[in-house]
C-alpha cells in the first residue's frame, strides 16, 4: 500500500516474462470495482495522481439526510461464494493443463524454507524429462525467476506488490504468457506464506508444501489449513539435522496429526538427500497426468 | 492479509449486484474453520470499498458452526478448530461444514 495515503495505485500486480523481459500489469481478481488508478501506459507511476481525493472539501455535500433507520431499503439476495470468481478460473486453468497433459504444482512454504533451491535442484534432476517451466510468485523482485532462468527453465514471474498470494487470474496471464509444453511440469512457486495460498485455488493438481528443519517441529499445528490442503509435505534441510535440535520424528508425527492422509519426505535441495524419491514423485505424477488426459 | 483480497471479491460481488444504487448493509456468511477471520475483514472491508457503491456500508457477519465428521467411528460433532479429536480418539475427520465464505444479500437505498 502506499505509505502517504494508504491507496492501492503503487502496489499493481506486474508480470515479467524472463525470456523476454516485458512486463505487463495484472488485474487481481476483485479489483475491477475499484475506483480509477487505471495506467494505460502502463507505467508505475510516481505519485503523478497527485493524492487529490485528500483535499475533499469537507463540505458534507452528502449530507447525512438518511438518518439509521430512516428511507426504504431493498434487500437483494446474492447467496454467491465469495471466491466463486476466483475458482471458476482455478476451473479453467486446471482443464487448460489437463487437456495439454501439464502436471501442475504450487509450491508454498514460509518464507526461506528452500523452495527456490528446491526447484533449482530439481529442474537440473530432471534433466529436461519432462520439460519444467516455473511462474514465481514474490511481492517485489526478480531475484527467484533470475534463478530458475540461470538453472535452465523457462520462468515468468509475477509481483504482487501488496498481496500475500498468488489467485488464479495471476496464474492464468502466468500460462498465457509462457505456454507450457505438451507432457510438462509446472511449478508455481507461490508467495512464501502459510496463511493465505491455502484459500486460492490456482488450477494446481496438488499443493506441495515445504517446510524446513530450521523451523520449529509444530509448524503444521500452527498452519493447520495448508498442511490440510497438501498432499505431499517435504521436510527440507536434513543436512542441518545434525547442529539442530530438531526431532525429525516429532515434525513427521505432527503432519500425521493435521493430515493423516498427506504423503511425507525428509530431502535436503542443497546436498540432493532423499531428492530421487521426490523426482520419481514427479514422474509418476508426470505419468499420472497424461493418462488422464487421453480420450 | 489475504482478507483485503477476500474483501475486494466481496466488494466486486456486491457492485454487480447493487447495480449503481448505494449499498447500506452486506451480509456475508462465514464459517469457523474456513481460514477467514471475521474481524480482519471487518478491519479490510472499507478500504476495499471505498470509491465504489459500497462504501459506508455496514458489515453484517454470520458465522457458521464448524462440524466434522469422524472417519474412524462416523460420529458427528461440532468443532471451531481444525485441530479437533473425536470422542473415540480418532483424528481422521473430514470437514462436513464451517468451510462457507459466502455473500448472502445486500441491502441497497430505493432509488427516490
Amino acid at each position: 500500500m502506499c505509505a502517504t495515503c494508504g491507496c492501492e495505485a503503487n502496489t499493481a500486480t506486474m508480470m515479467t516474462n524472463l525470456q523476454t523481459g516485458a512486463s505487463t500489469e495484472i488485474t487481481a481478481i476483485g479489483q475491477e470495482a475499484r475506483h480509477e488508478h487505471v495506467h494505460a501506459d502502463g507505467t508505475r507511476h510516481a505519485h503523478e495522481h497527485g493524492h487529490d481525493h485528500h483535499y475533499h472539501d469537507h463540505d458534507h455535500r452528502h449530507g447525512h439526510d438518511r438518518l439509521p433507520g430512516e428511507g426504504r431499503g431493498l434487500k437483494v439476495e446474492i447467496e454467491a461464494r465469495v471466491l466463486a470468481k476466483n475458482d471458476a478460473v482455478a476451473s479453467r486453468n486446471r482443464a487448460w493443463l489437463g487437456g495439454r497433459e501439464i502436471l501442475a504444482l504450487n509450491l508454498v512454504s514460509a518464507p526461506g524454507s528452500g523452495k527456490t533451491t528446491l526447484l533449482e535442484r530439481t529442474i537440473a534432476e530432471l534433466g529436461g524429462r519432462p520439460p519444467v517451466f516455473v511462474i514465481e510468485g514474490d511481492q517485489a523482485t526478480a531475484n527467484d525467476s533470475a534463478r530458475i532462468q540461470k538453472a535452465g527453465a523457462p520462468v515468468a514471474q509475477i509481483n504482487t506488490g501488496a498481496g500475500c498470494h498468488l489467485d488464479a487470474e495471476m496464474v492464468r496471464r502466468g500460462l498465457a504468457e509462457l505456454k507450457p509444453a505438451v507432457g510438462a511440469v509446472l511449478f508455481i512457486e507461490n508467495v512464501g506464506n502459510l496463511v493465505c495460498p491455502a484459500l486460492f485455488d490456482l488450477g494446481e493438481h496438488a499443493k506441495v508444501v515445504l517446510f524446513s528443519v530450521a523451523e520449529g517441529e509444530d509448524k503444521p499445528l500452527k498452519y493447520p489449513h495448508m498442511f490440510q490442503a497438501a498432499e505431499l509435505v517435504l521436510i527440507n534441510k536434513s543436512d542441518l539435522l545434525p547442529h539442530l535440535d530438531f526431532s525429525l520424528d516429532e515434525a513427521l508425527a505432527n503432519v500425521a496429526r493435521v493430515n493423516p492422509r498427506a504423503r511425507t519426505m525428509t530431502v535436503s535441495a542443497r546436498t540432493g538427500e532423499g531428492l530421487p524419491l521426490w523426482i520419481d514423485w514427479i514422474r509418476e505424477r508426470v505419468r499420472q497426468a497424461q493418462e488422464v488426459a487421453l480420450p | 492479509m489475504h482478507e483485503l483480497s477476500i474483501a475486494s471479491n466481496i466488494v466486486e460481488l456486491v457492485a454487480a449486484a447493487a447495480a449503481g444504487r448505494k449499498v447500506r448493509r452486506v451480509t456475508l456468511e462465514i464459517g469457523q474453520l474456513s481460514g477467514v477471520s471475521a474481524e480482519a475483514l471487518a478491519f479490510c472491508f472499507p478500504e476495499a470499498a471505498r470509491g465504489t457503491d459500497a462504501e459506508n456500508a455496514d458489515l453484517d457477519v454470520v458465522e457458521i458452526e464448524g462440524v466434522a465428521r469422524c472417519e474412524a467411528c462416523g460420529e458427528e460433532f461440532a468443532t471451531a478448530s481444525l485441530l479437533a479429536i473425536c470422542s473415540c480418539g480418532s483424528f481422521r475427520l473430514q470437514r462436513v461444514k464451517g468451510d462457507e465464505l459466502n455473500v448472502k444479500g445486500i441491502e441497497v437505498e430505493e432509488p427516490a
